[in-house]
Protein backbone atom coordinates (compact mmCIF):
# COMPACT_ATOMS: atom_id res chain seq x y z
CA UNK A 1 0.00 0.00 0.00
CA UNK A 2 1.40 3.49 -1.48
CA UNK A 3 1.82 6.77 1.25
CA UNK A 4 -0.66 8.15 -0.79
CA UNK A 5 -2.87 5.42 0.05
CA UNK A 6 -2.51 5.77 3.72
CA UNK A 7 -2.91 9.02 3.87
CA UNK A 8 -6.42 8.59 2.13
CA UNK A 9 -7.63 5.96 4.55
CA UNK A 10 -6.56 7.79 7.65
CA UNK A 11 -8.27 10.82 6.68
CA UNK A 12 -11.38 8.33 5.66
CA UNK A 13 -11.22 7.34 9.40
CA UNK A 14 -10.63 11.04 10.90
CA UNK A 15 -13.77 12.28 8.95
CA UNK A 16 -15.77 8.95 9.82
CA UNK A 17 -15.00 9.74 13.56
CA UNK A 18 -15.93 13.56 13.47
CA UNK A 19 -19.11 12.41 11.39
CA UNK A 20 -20.14 9.55 14.74
CA UNK A 21 -19.05 12.11 17.36
CA UNK A 22 -20.76 14.97 15.87
CA UNK A 23 -24.24 12.34 15.30
CA UNK A 24 -23.59 11.69 18.90
CA UNK A 25 -23.29 15.57 20.89
CA UNK A 26 -25.71 16.63 18.28
CA UNK A 27 -29.14 18.19 19.49
CA UNK A 28 -30.63 19.50 16.21
CA UNK A 29 -31.49 17.43 12.98
CA UNK A 30 -30.14 19.51 10.57
CA UNK A 31 -26.35 18.76 12.56
CA UNK A 32 -27.07 15.10 12.68
CA UNK A 33 -27.61 15.54 8.92
CA UNK A 34 -24.55 16.88 8.35
CA UNK A 35 -22.65 14.61 10.44
CA UNK A 36 -24.48 11.36 8.69
CA UNK A 37 -23.27 12.92 5.02
CA UNK A 38 -20.13 13.43 7.05
CA UNK A 39 -20.14 9.49 7.55
CA UNK A 40 -21.08 9.08 4.17
CA UNK A 41 -18.02 10.70 2.61
CA UNK A 42 -15.88 9.29 4.66
CA UNK A 43 -17.03 5.52 3.23
CA UNK A 44 -16.63 6.90 -0.43
CA UNK A 45 -13.39 7.96 0.33
CA UNK A 46 -12.17 4.38 1.74
CA UNK A 47 -14.25 2.73 -1.45
CA UNK A 48 -11.98 4.80 -3.63
CA UNK A 49 -9.00 4.40 -1.80
CA UNK A 50 -9.17 0.64 -1.39
CA UNK A 51 -10.21 0.20 -5.01
CA UNK A 52 -7.50 2.18 -6.20
CA UNK A 53 -4.95 -0.36 -6.67
CA UNK A 54 -0.88 -0.95 -5.96
CA UNK A 55 0.02 -1.99 -9.20
CA UNK A 56 -1.80 -1.73 -12.74
CA UNK A 57 -5.40 0.15 -13.31
CA UNK A 58 -7.60 1.09 -10.68
CA UNK A 59 -10.85 -1.23 -10.10
CA UNK A 60 -13.73 0.35 -11.70
CA UNK A 61 -16.40 -0.95 -9.61
CA UNK A 62 -15.85 0.72 -5.75
CA UNK A 63 -16.12 3.90 -8.25
CA UNK A 64 -19.72 2.82 -10.09
CA UNK A 65 -20.64 2.37 -6.03
CA UNK A 66 -20.03 5.63 -5.19
CA UNK A 67 -21.60 7.09 -8.02
CA UNK A 68 -24.94 5.78 -6.70
CA UNK A 69 -23.77 6.01 -3.42
CA UNK A 70 -23.50 9.74 -4.19
CA UNK A 71 -26.91 9.41 -5.65
CA UNK A 72 -28.88 8.09 -2.87
CA UNK A 73 -27.04 10.05 -0.21
CA UNK A 74 -28.44 13.02 -2.19
CA UNK A 75 -31.53 11.93 -2.19
CA UNK A 76 -31.89 11.06 0.96
CA UNK A 77 -30.82 14.22 2.81
CA UNK A 78 -32.97 16.02 0.39
CA UNK A 79 -35.93 13.69 1.38
CA UNK A 80 -34.27 14.00 5.48
CA UNK A 81 -34.79 18.66 4.86
CA UNK A 82 -38.06 17.86 3.44
CA UNK A 83 -39.37 16.25 6.40
CA UNK A 84 -37.55 18.62 8.85
CA UNK A 85 -39.57 21.55 7.28
CA UNK A 86 -42.55 19.47 7.65
CA UNK A 87 -41.81 18.94 11.48
CA UNK A 88 -41.21 22.47 11.70
CA UNK A 89 -44.11 22.74 10.58
CA UNK A 90 -46.14 20.90 12.77
CA UNK A 91 -44.15 21.23 15.65
CA UNK A 92 -42.69 24.87 16.10
CA UNK A 93 -39.66 22.89 16.67
CA UNK A 94 -36.64 21.44 14.70
CA UNK A 95 -35.24 18.80 17.26
CA UNK A 96 -36.94 15.51 18.55
CA UNK A 97 -36.54 16.56 21.40
CA UNK A 98 -38.95 16.68 23.73
CA UNK A 99 -40.08 13.04 23.41
CA UNK A 100 -43.37 12.61 21.91
CA UNK A 101 -46.10 13.46 24.34
CA UNK A 102 -48.70 10.92 23.80
CA UNK B 1 -39.16 -17.35 -19.46
CA UNK B 2 -38.70 -17.89 -16.12
CA UNK B 3 -36.26 -14.81 -15.93
CA UNK B 4 -38.42 -12.43 -17.98
CA UNK B 5 -40.60 -13.45 -14.61
CA UNK B 6 -38.15 -11.94 -12.27
CA UNK B 7 -37.91 -8.92 -14.06
CA UNK B 8 -41.36 -8.26 -14.25
CA UNK B 9 -41.74 -8.64 -10.80
CA UNK B 10 -39.42 -5.54 -10.12
CA UNK B 11 -40.18 -3.46 -13.06
CA UNK B 12 -44.29 -3.74 -13.10
CA UNK B 13 -44.61 -2.11 -9.46
CA UNK B 14 -42.19 0.29 -11.12
CA UNK B 15 -43.89 1.18 -14.24
CA UNK B 16 -47.10 1.13 -11.76
CA UNK B 17 -45.37 3.83 -9.46
CA UNK B 18 -44.25 5.97 -12.62
CA UNK B 19 -48.19 5.38 -14.54
CA UNK B 20 -49.24 6.53 -10.92
CA UNK B 21 -47.97 10.10 -11.24
CA UNK B 22 -49.42 10.39 -14.47
CA UNK B 23 -52.09 13.61 -14.41
CA UNK B 24 -54.75 11.64 -16.83
CA UNK B 25 -58.20 10.26 -15.13
CA UNK B 26 -57.03 6.26 -15.48
CA UNK B 27 -53.62 6.41 -15.23
CA UNK B 28 -53.53 5.90 -11.33
CA UNK B 29 -55.66 2.94 -11.48
CA UNK B 30 -53.87 1.64 -14.50
CA UNK B 31 -50.62 1.68 -12.46
CA UNK B 32 -52.00 0.31 -9.74
CA UNK B 33 -53.29 -2.64 -11.49
CA UNK B 34 -50.09 -2.88 -13.32
CA UNK B 35 -48.15 -2.85 -10.60
CA UNK B 36 -50.25 -4.96 -7.81
CA UNK B 37 -53.16 -6.95 -9.53
CA UNK B 38 -49.89 -8.27 -12.08
CA UNK B 39 -48.05 -9.92 -9.30
CA UNK B 40 -49.95 -12.84 -7.84
CA UNK B 41 -50.08 -13.63 -11.75
CA UNK B 42 -46.41 -14.03 -12.50
CA UNK B 43 -46.14 -15.46 -8.94
CA UNK B 44 -47.89 -18.58 -9.97
CA UNK B 45 -46.15 -18.84 -12.87
CA UNK B 46 -42.40 -18.24 -11.19
CA UNK B 47 -43.54 -20.83 -8.17
CA UNK B 48 -44.42 -23.41 -10.58
CA UNK B 49 -40.96 -22.68 -12.27
CA UNK B 50 -39.50 -22.96 -9.02
CA UNK B 51 -40.96 -26.62 -8.35
CA UNK B 52 -40.05 -27.91 -11.77
CA UNK B 53 -36.39 -26.38 -11.91
CA UNK B 54 -35.19 -25.84 -8.45
CA UNK B 55 -33.44 -22.23 -7.34
CA UNK B 56 -31.89 -20.11 -10.16
CA UNK B 57 -29.71 -17.21 -11.10
CA UNK B 58 -30.48 -14.31 -13.81
CA UNK B 59 -27.75 -12.10 -14.63
CA UNK B 60 -28.78 -8.87 -15.89
CA UNK B 61 -28.60 -7.56 -19.34
CA UNK B 62 -26.34 -10.39 -19.93
CA UNK B 63 -23.40 -9.48 -17.58
CA UNK B 64 -22.11 -12.17 -15.60
CA UNK B 65 -21.11 -12.02 -12.27
CA UNK B 66 -18.39 -10.86 -10.88
CA UNK B 67 -19.12 -7.59 -12.68
CA UNK B 68 -22.83 -8.00 -13.22
CA UNK B 69 -25.76 -7.98 -10.96
CA UNK B 70 -27.15 -11.80 -10.38
CA UNK B 71 -30.88 -11.85 -9.84
CA UNK B 72 -31.48 -15.49 -7.78
CA UNK B 73 -34.67 -16.89 -6.62
CA UNK B 74 -35.58 -20.00 -4.34
CA UNK B 75 -38.13 -21.23 -2.57
CA UNK B 76 -37.24 -18.36 0.47
CA UNK B 77 -37.59 -15.41 -1.70
CA UNK B 78 -40.72 -17.06 -3.42
CA UNK B 79 -42.35 -17.03 0.15
CA UNK B 80 -40.78 -13.62 0.88
CA UNK B 81 -42.21 -12.37 -2.91
CA UNK B 82 -45.75 -14.13 -1.97
CA UNK B 83 -46.28 -11.83 1.27
CA UNK B 84 -45.45 -9.00 -0.59
CA UNK B 85 -48.13 -9.43 -3.06
CA UNK B 86 -50.62 -10.96 -1.07
CA UNK B 87 -50.44 -8.48 2.16
CA UNK B 88 -49.19 -5.73 0.20
CA UNK B 89 -52.71 -6.12 -2.11
CA UNK B 90 -54.85 -6.39 0.56
CA UNK B 91 -53.44 -3.61 2.29
CA UNK B 92 -53.51 -1.76 -0.64
CA UNK B 93 -56.94 -2.89 -1.23
CA UNK B 94 -57.61 -1.25 2.32
CA UNK B 95 -56.24 2.14 1.34
CA UNK B 96 -58.01 2.18 -1.44
CA UNK B 97 -61.22 3.68 0.18
CA UNK B 98 -58.66 6.31 2.28
CA UNK B 99 -56.63 6.97 -0.50
CA UNK B 100 -59.03 7.41 -3.46
CA UNK B 101 -57.17 8.35 -7.28
CA UNK B 102 -57.93 11.67 -8.08
CA UNK B 103 -57.71 13.59 -4.36
CA UNK B 104 -54.69 15.12 -2.88
CA UNK B 105 -53.91 12.13 -0.65
CA UNK B 106 -54.29 9.19 -3.51
CA UNK B 107 -52.03 11.81 -5.64
CA UNK B 108 -49.26 11.17 -2.71
CA UNK B 109 -50.02 7.67 -1.57
CA UNK B 110 -49.70 5.59 -4.53
CA UNK B 111 -46.83 6.36 -5.84
CA UNK B 112 -44.30 5.74 -3.41
CA UNK B 113 -46.66 2.54 -2.40
CA UNK B 114 -45.62 1.33 -5.75
CA UNK B 115 -41.91 1.96 -5.19
CA UNK B 116 -42.07 0.73 -2.36
CA UNK B 117 -43.24 -2.99 -3.96
CA UNK B 118 -40.67 -2.41 -6.18
CA UNK B 119 -38.35 -1.72 -3.53
CA UNK B 120 -39.42 -4.66 -1.40
CA UNK B 121 -39.56 -6.98 -4.96
CA UNK B 122 -36.00 -6.26 -5.62
CA UNK B 123 -34.68 -6.49 -2.44
CA UNK B 124 -35.99 -10.58 -2.28
CA UNK B 125 -34.24 -11.39 -5.62
CA UNK B 126 -31.13 -9.23 -5.13
CA UNK B 127 -27.52 -11.46 -5.16
CA UNK B 128 -25.83 -8.89 -5.02
CA UNK B 129 -24.31 -6.99 -1.42
CA UNK B 130 -24.57 -3.61 -2.99
CA UNK B 131 -27.47 -3.70 -5.22
CA UNK B 132 -28.99 -5.06 -1.77
CA UNK B 133 -27.73 -1.67 0.13
CA UNK B 134 -29.60 0.26 -2.79
CA UNK B 135 -32.52 -1.72 -2.39
CA UNK B 136 -32.60 -1.46 1.12
CA UNK B 137 -31.94 2.73 0.95
CA UNK B 138 -35.62 2.58 -1.54
CA UNK B 139 -37.33 0.56 0.67
CA UNK B 140 -36.75 2.98 3.58
CA UNK B 141 -36.93 6.12 1.36
CA UNK B 142 -40.48 4.63 0.62
CA UNK B 143 -41.87 3.46 3.69
CA UNK B 144 -41.01 6.70 5.83
CA UNK B 145 -42.55 9.47 4.00
CA UNK B 146 -45.65 6.94 4.28
CA UNK B 147 -45.86 6.97 8.00
CA UNK B 148 -45.50 10.81 7.78
CA UNK B 149 -48.55 10.74 5.52
CA UNK B 150 -50.70 10.78 8.42
CA UNK B 151 -49.53 14.36 9.07
CA UNK B 152 -49.61 14.46 13.14
CA UNK B 153 -46.81 15.95 14.94
CA UNK B 154 -46.41 12.35 16.24
CA UNK B 155 -46.16 11.08 13.30
CA UNK B 156 -43.99 13.52 11.55
CA UNK B 157 -41.55 13.17 14.61
CA UNK B 158 -41.54 9.25 14.40
CA UNK B 159 -41.04 9.50 10.64
CA UNK B 160 -37.96 11.73 11.26
CA UNK B 161 -36.52 9.36 14.07
CA UNK B 162 -36.99 6.47 12.01
CA UNK B 163 -34.87 8.08 9.23
CA UNK B 164 -32.04 9.53 10.85
CA UNK B 165 -31.59 5.89 12.29
CA UNK B 166 -32.23 4.24 9.08
CA UNK B 167 -29.57 6.25 7.31
CA UNK B 168 -27.11 5.56 9.72
CA UNK B 169 -27.91 2.16 9.52
CA UNK B 170 -27.31 2.11 5.80
CA UNK B 171 -24.32 4.09 6.49
CA UNK B 172 -23.08 0.80 8.79
CA UNK B 173 -23.91 -1.26 6.42
CA UNK B 174 -21.80 -0.01 3.22
CA UNK B 175 -18.94 0.38 5.24
CA UNK B 176 -19.06 -3.57 5.87
CA UNK B 177 -19.36 -3.54 2.22
CA UNK B 178 -16.80 -1.95 1.47
CA UNK B 179 -14.69 -3.43 3.85
CA UNK B 180 -15.56 -7.16 2.36
CA UNK B 181 -15.74 -6.17 -1.46
CA UNK B 182 -11.84 -5.34 -0.67
CA UNK B 183 -11.37 -8.51 1.57
CA UNK B 184 -13.11 -10.97 -1.55
CA UNK B 185 -13.05 -9.25 -4.79
CA UNK B 186 -16.41 -9.93 -5.36
CA UNK B 187 -20.27 -8.10 -4.45
CA UNK B 188 -22.12 -11.55 -5.12
CA UNK B 189 -23.43 -13.37 -2.15
CA UNK B 190 -23.05 -16.48 -3.51
CA UNK B 191 -19.84 -16.21 -5.12
CA UNK B 192 -18.57 -14.58 -2.11
CA UNK B 193 -18.68 -17.75 0.09
CA UNK B 194 -15.34 -19.50 -1.76
CA UNK B 195 -13.34 -16.25 -1.40
CA UNK B 196 -14.27 -15.85 2.06
CA UNK B 197 -13.66 -19.30 3.29
CA UNK B 198 -9.44 -18.74 1.81
CA UNK B 199 -9.30 -14.81 2.99
CA UNK B 200 -10.03 -15.18 6.72
CA UNK B 201 -9.36 -12.54 8.86
CA UNK B 202 -10.33 -9.73 11.10
CA UNK B 203 -11.34 -7.38 8.32
CA UNK B 204 -14.03 -9.50 7.16
CA UNK B 205 -15.14 -10.23 10.60
CA UNK B 206 -15.00 -6.55 11.08
CA UNK B 207 -17.19 -6.22 7.97
CA UNK B 208 -19.57 -9.01 8.74
CA UNK B 209 -20.08 -7.12 12.27
CA UNK B 210 -21.31 -3.85 10.78
CA UNK B 211 -23.38 -5.05 7.99
CA UNK B 212 -24.84 -7.13 10.67
CA UNK B 213 -25.44 -4.05 12.74
CA UNK B 214 -26.77 -2.13 10.36
CA UNK B 215 -29.44 -5.10 9.67
CA UNK B 216 -30.54 -5.29 13.17
CA UNK B 217 -30.97 -1.46 13.27
CA UNK B 218 -32.92 -1.46 9.92
CA UNK B 219 -35.07 -4.65 11.08
CA UNK B 220 -35.46 -3.65 14.92
CA UNK B 221 -33.54 -6.02 16.61
CA UNK B 222 -33.92 -5.24 20.38
CA UNK B 223 -32.10 -3.18 21.80
CA UNK B 224 -32.43 -0.96 18.52
CA UNK B 225 -35.57 -1.65 18.20
CA UNK B 226 -36.48 1.82 19.71
CA UNK B 227 -37.94 3.60 16.76
CA UNK B 228 -40.38 0.94 15.64
CA UNK B 229 -42.98 1.46 18.47
CA UNK B 230 -44.03 5.09 17.48
CA UNK B 231 -43.73 4.84 14.18
CA UNK B 232 -45.44 1.57 13.35
CA UNK B 233 -48.51 2.84 15.53
CA UNK B 234 -48.96 6.37 13.86
CA UNK B 235 -48.51 5.36 10.45
CA UNK B 236 -52.14 5.15 8.66
CA UNK B 237 -53.78 1.73 8.68
CA UNK B 238 -52.56 0.20 6.04
CA UNK B 239 -48.87 1.53 5.82
CA UNK B 240 -48.52 -0.06 9.34
CA UNK B 241 -49.87 -3.44 8.53
CA UNK B 242 -46.87 -3.77 5.20
CA UNK B 243 -44.46 -1.81 7.92
CA UNK B 244 -44.71 -4.63 10.70
CA UNK B 245 -45.43 -7.37 8.36
CA UNK B 246 -42.92 -6.75 5.36
CA UNK B 247 -40.59 -3.69 5.93
CA UNK B 248 -38.84 -5.03 8.82
CA UNK B 249 -38.53 -8.68 7.78
CA UNK B 250 -36.18 -7.08 5.06
CA UNK B 251 -33.72 -6.44 7.44
CA UNK B 252 -33.86 -10.18 8.82
CA UNK B 253 -34.25 -11.59 5.23
CA UNK B 254 -30.70 -10.28 4.84
CA UNK B 255 -29.50 -11.35 7.71
CA UNK B 256 -30.54 -15.28 7.21
CA UNK B 257 -29.36 -14.86 3.43
CA UNK B 258 -25.99 -13.60 4.67
CA UNK B 259 -25.61 -15.99 7.45
CA UNK B 260 -27.02 -18.90 6.35
CA UNK B 261 -26.11 -18.94 2.83
CA UNK B 262 -22.90 -17.02 2.39
CA UNK B 263 -20.86 -17.60 5.28
CA UNK B 264 -19.02 -20.37 5.51
CA UNK B 265 -20.32 -22.76 7.63
CA UNK B 266 -16.35 -23.17 9.62
CA UNK B 267 -16.12 -18.92 10.06
CA UNK B 268 -15.56 -17.29 12.87
CA UNK B 269 -18.44 -15.56 12.74
CA UNK B 270 -20.56 -17.85 12.50
CA UNK B 271 -20.54 -17.68 16.04
CA UNK B 272 -22.73 -14.41 16.12
CA UNK B 273 -26.16 -17.09 15.82
CA UNK B 274 -25.38 -17.64 19.13
CA UNK B 275 -25.69 -13.16 20.28
CA UNK B 276 -28.49 -13.41 17.45
CA UNK B 277 -30.62 -15.62 19.59
CA UNK B 278 -30.06 -14.06 23.01
CA UNK B 279 -31.09 -10.72 21.05
CA UNK B 280 -33.99 -12.67 19.79
CA UNK B 281 -35.21 -13.84 23.30
CA UNK B 282 -34.15 -10.29 24.66
CA UNK B 283 -36.79 -8.61 22.21
CA UNK B 284 -39.57 -11.38 22.80
CA UNK B 285 -39.24 -11.09 26.65
CA UNK B 286 -38.47 -7.14 26.42
CA UNK B 287 -41.04 -6.66 23.57
CA UNK B 288 -43.92 -9.29 25.22
CA UNK B 289 -43.72 -7.05 28.78
CA UNK B 290 -43.88 -3.80 26.71
CA UNK B 291 -46.59 -4.69 24.48
CA UNK B 292 -48.52 -5.56 27.88
CA UNK B 293 -48.20 -2.25 29.46
CA UNK B 294 -49.20 -0.17 26.46
CA UNK B 295 -52.55 1.93 26.66
CA UNK B 296 -53.35 2.30 22.85
CA UNK B 297 -54.38 -0.36 20.65
CA UNK B 298 -51.53 0.19 17.73
CA UNK B 299 -48.72 0.14 20.27
CA UNK B 300 -49.45 -2.84 21.74
CA UNK B 301 -49.56 -4.73 17.84
CA UNK B 302 -46.18 -2.11 17.44
CA UNK B 303 -44.41 -3.84 20.70
CA UNK B 304 -45.75 -7.48 19.53
CA UNK B 305 -43.63 -7.06 16.52
CA UNK B 306 -40.77 -6.72 18.25
CA UNK B 307 -41.28 -9.56 20.37
CA UNK B 308 -42.48 -11.76 17.79
CA UNK B 309 -39.39 -10.70 15.53
CA UNK B 310 -37.77 -12.21 17.95
CA UNK B 311 -38.35 -15.89 16.90
CA UNK B 312 -37.06 -15.34 13.59
CA UNK B 313 -33.42 -14.62 15.49
CA UNK B 314 -33.87 -17.71 18.01
CA UNK B 315 -34.02 -20.01 15.24
CA UNK B 316 -30.46 -19.09 13.84
CA UNK B 317 -28.55 -21.07 15.84
CA UNK B 318 -30.94 -24.59 15.70
CA UNK B 319 -29.52 -25.37 12.19
CA UNK B 320 -32.12 -28.17 11.58
CA UNK B 321 -34.72 -29.02 9.36
CA UNK B 322 -37.29 -28.25 11.45
CA UNK B 323 -35.93 -24.97 12.15
CA UNK B 324 -35.58 -23.75 8.82
CA UNK B 325 -39.64 -24.63 8.62
CA UNK B 326 -40.21 -22.93 11.54
CA UNK B 327 -38.34 -19.35 10.46
CA UNK B 328 -40.59 -20.11 7.49
CA UNK B 329 -43.35 -20.30 8.87
CA UNK B 330 -42.97 -17.50 11.61
CA UNK B 331 -41.87 -15.22 8.59
CA UNK B 332 -45.06 -15.97 6.89
CA UNK B 333 -47.84 -15.97 9.72
CA UNK B 334 -46.81 -13.26 11.77
CA UNK B 335 -46.67 -11.42 8.53
CA UNK B 336 -50.84 -12.40 7.91
CA UNK B 337 -51.20 -12.20 11.53
CA UNK B 338 -49.93 -8.83 11.95
CA UNK B 339 -50.64 -7.30 8.92
CA UNK B 340 -54.77 -8.23 9.92
CA UNK B 341 -54.43 -6.83 13.27
CA UNK B 342 -53.09 -3.58 12.06
CA UNK B 343 -56.06 -3.36 9.40
CA UNK B 344 -58.39 -3.91 12.55
CA UNK B 345 -57.16 -1.70 14.21
CA UNK B 346 -57.22 0.96 11.58
CA UNK B 347 -61.20 0.15 11.47
CA UNK B 348 -61.75 0.44 14.93
CA UNK B 349 -59.69 3.97 15.69
CA UNK B 350 -61.99 4.93 12.17
CA UNK B 351 -65.40 3.81 14.31
CA UNK B 352 -64.56 4.47 17.65
CA UNK B 353 -62.05 7.59 17.06
CA UNK B 354 -59.59 6.45 19.61
CA UNK B 355 -57.36 3.51 19.49
CA UNK B 356 -57.00 3.90 23.32
CA UNK B 357 -57.82 0.84 24.95
CA UNK B 358 -59.92 2.35 27.85
CA UNK B 359 -62.34 3.78 25.09
CA UNK B 360 -62.71 0.19 23.44
CA UNK B 361 -65.80 -1.21 25.21
CA UNK B 362 -68.66 -3.22 23.66
CA UNK B 363 -66.27 -3.78 20.03
CA UNK B 364 -68.57 -6.91 19.40
CA UNK B 365 -71.49 -4.32 18.67
CA UNK B 366 -69.64 -1.36 17.09
CA UNK B 367 -67.39 -3.22 14.81
CA UNK B 368 -67.63 -6.84 15.34
CA UNK B 369 -66.21 -8.02 11.98
CA UNK B 370 -62.86 -6.50 12.87
CA UNK B 371 -63.02 -7.33 16.16
CA UNK B 372 -63.25 -10.92 14.56
CA UNK B 373 -60.48 -10.00 12.70
CA UNK B 374 -58.13 -8.61 15.12
CA UNK B 375 -58.58 -11.73 17.62
CA UNK B 376 -58.09 -14.41 14.48
CA UNK B 377 -54.79 -12.41 14.02
CA UNK B 378 -54.12 -12.11 17.91
CA UNK B 379 -54.80 -16.02 17.66
CA UNK B 380 -52.27 -16.73 14.81
CA UNK B 381 -49.70 -14.29 17.34
CA UNK B 382 -50.31 -16.37 20.65
CA UNK B 383 -49.98 -19.58 18.81
CA UNK B 384 -53.08 -21.40 19.28
CA UNK B 385 -53.71 -24.36 17.39
CA UNK B 386 -54.94 -24.80 14.08
CA UNK B 387 -53.48 -21.39 13.58
CA UNK B 388 -50.01 -20.66 11.61
CA UNK B 389 -48.48 -19.20 14.64
CA UNK B 390 -49.03 -22.31 16.49
CA UNK B 391 -47.36 -24.36 13.80
CA UNK B 392 -44.42 -22.28 13.61
CA UNK B 393 -44.32 -22.12 17.13
CA UNK B 394 -44.64 -25.52 17.00
CA UNK B 395 -41.97 -26.32 14.97
CA UNK B 396 -39.71 -23.97 16.76
CA UNK B 397 -40.14 -26.41 20.15
CA UNK B 398 -39.25 -29.24 18.41
CA UNK B 399 -36.22 -27.86 16.63
CA UNK B 400 -35.24 -26.20 20.32
CA UNK B 401 -35.92 -30.04 21.90
CA UNK B 402 -34.29 -32.20 19.20
CA UNK B 403 -30.66 -29.58 20.06
CA UNK B 404 -31.78 -29.51 24.14
CA UNK B 405 -31.73 -26.31 24.00
CA UNK B 406 -33.40 -25.70 27.23
CA UNK B 407 -33.34 -22.65 28.14
CA UNK B 408 -35.03 -21.75 25.09
CA UNK B 409 -37.64 -23.93 25.45
CA UNK B 410 -39.08 -21.74 28.11
CA UNK B 411 -38.08 -18.67 26.44
CA UNK B 412 -40.40 -19.77 23.63
CA UNK B 413 -43.07 -20.74 26.14
CA UNK B 414 -42.57 -17.08 28.42
CA UNK B 415 -42.75 -15.11 24.88
CA UNK B 416 -46.20 -17.38 24.10
CA UNK B 417 -47.92 -16.51 27.35
CA UNK B 418 -46.80 -12.63 27.34
CA UNK B 419 -48.23 -12.65 23.92
CA UNK B 420 -51.28 -14.34 24.89
CA UNK B 421 -51.60 -11.70 27.95
CA UNK B 422 -51.53 -8.94 25.65
CA UNK B 423 -54.12 -10.38 23.31
CA UNK B 424 -56.33 -10.85 25.88
CA UNK B 425 -55.65 -7.70 27.45
CA UNK B 426 -57.12 -6.42 24.08
CA UNK B 427 -60.02 -8.78 24.09
CA UNK B 428 -60.92 -8.16 27.58
CA UNK B 429 -61.07 -3.93 26.57
CA UNK B 430 -62.84 -4.71 23.64
CA UNK B 431 -65.59 -6.77 25.19
CA UNK B 432 -66.25 -4.81 28.27
CA UNK B 433 -70.05 -3.30 28.56
CA UNK B 434 -69.67 0.54 30.23
CA UNK B 435 -72.86 1.41 28.98
CA UNK B 436 -75.30 -0.92 28.15
CA UNK B 437 -78.27 1.83 26.77
CA UNK B 438 -76.29 2.62 23.61
CA UNK B 439 -77.26 0.25 20.82
CA UNK B 440 -75.78 1.76 17.74
CA UNK B 441 -73.87 -0.94 15.06
CA UNK B 442 -71.40 1.76 13.18
CA UNK B 443 -69.78 -1.18 11.41
CA UNK B 444 -72.97 -3.40 10.68
CA UNK B 445 -74.66 -0.84 8.79
CA UNK B 446 -72.29 0.89 6.49
CA UNK B 447 -71.12 -1.30 3.52
CA UNK B 448 -67.79 0.69 3.14
CA UNK B 449 -66.95 -1.04 7.07
CA UNK B 450 -67.55 -3.87 6.47
CA UNK B 451 -65.58 -4.35 3.07
CA UNK B 452 -62.87 -2.75 5.36
CA UNK B 453 -63.28 -5.08 7.68
CA UNK B 454 -63.59 -7.85 5.18
CA UNK B 455 -60.00 -6.95 3.91
CA UNK B 456 -58.38 -7.40 7.79
CA UNK B 457 -60.98 -10.70 7.99
CA UNK B 458 -59.35 -11.92 4.51
CA UNK B 459 -55.39 -11.91 5.98
CA UNK B 460 -56.85 -13.26 9.47
CA UNK B 461 -58.50 -16.32 7.63
CA UNK B 462 -55.47 -16.72 5.45
CA UNK B 463 -53.26 -17.09 8.62
CA UNK B 464 -55.63 -19.43 9.88
CA UNK B 465 -55.74 -21.45 6.88
CA UNK B 466 -51.83 -21.23 6.83
CA UNK B 467 -51.98 -24.01 9.57
CA UNK B 468 -54.04 -26.10 7.63
CA UNK B 469 -52.59 -25.94 4.30
CA UNK B 470 -49.16 -26.63 5.78
CA UNK B 471 -48.12 -29.51 3.88
CA UNK B 472 -47.33 -28.08 -0.23
CA UNK B 473 -46.30 -24.68 1.26
CA UNK B 474 -43.41 -27.04 3.64
CA UNK B 475 -42.68 -28.78 0.70
CA UNK B 476 -41.39 -26.34 -1.74
CA UNK B 477 -39.73 -24.36 1.77
CA UNK B 478 -38.14 -27.69 2.42
CA UNK B 479 -36.15 -27.97 -1.09
CA UNK B 480 -34.77 -23.94 -0.12
CA UNK B 481 -33.19 -25.13 2.96
CA UNK B 482 -29.39 -23.81 3.18
CA UNK B 483 -27.07 -26.17 3.23
CA UNK B 484 -26.23 -27.41 6.58
CA UNK B 485 -30.10 -27.40 7.63
CA UNK B 486 -31.30 -29.97 5.48
CA UNK B 487 -32.10 -33.72 6.46
CA UNK B 488 -29.34 -35.82 6.88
Amino acid sequence: MSATATIYLLTAAAVFGIGVYGLLQARQILRQLLAINLMGGAIFLLLITLGGGAEGPPDPVPQAMVLTGIVIAVSATAFALALLVKLQDATGSSDLDPPDAE
Amino acid sequence: MPSELLIGLIFLPLLGACLTVLPWRWSTRLGVFAGLVSLPVLLVALTLAVIREGAWYYSLGGWTAPLGIRLFVDPLALLMLWMVAIIGGVAAAHAWHDFRPGTPEGARFWPLWLLLTAAMNALFLSADLFNLYVCLELVTLAAIPLIAMAGTATSIRAAMRYLLLALLASLVYLLGVALLYNATGTLDLYLMTQTLAASDGPATSLAFALIAVGLLLKGAVFPLHVWLPNAHASAPGPVSAVLSALVVKTAVYLVYRLWLWTLPAEDPMQGAVELFAVLGAAALIYGGILALLQERLKLVIAYSTVAQLGYLLLVLPLASVTAWQAASYQLLSHGLAKAAMFLAAANILHAVGSDRLADLERLDQRTPLSLFALALGGVSIMGLPPSGGFLAKWLLLEAAWQEGRWLLLFVLVLGSLLAAGYVFRILAAALRRADPTEAEDAEGTSPIGRRQAGYALLLALLALLAGFGAAPILEVIDAGAPAGWSAP
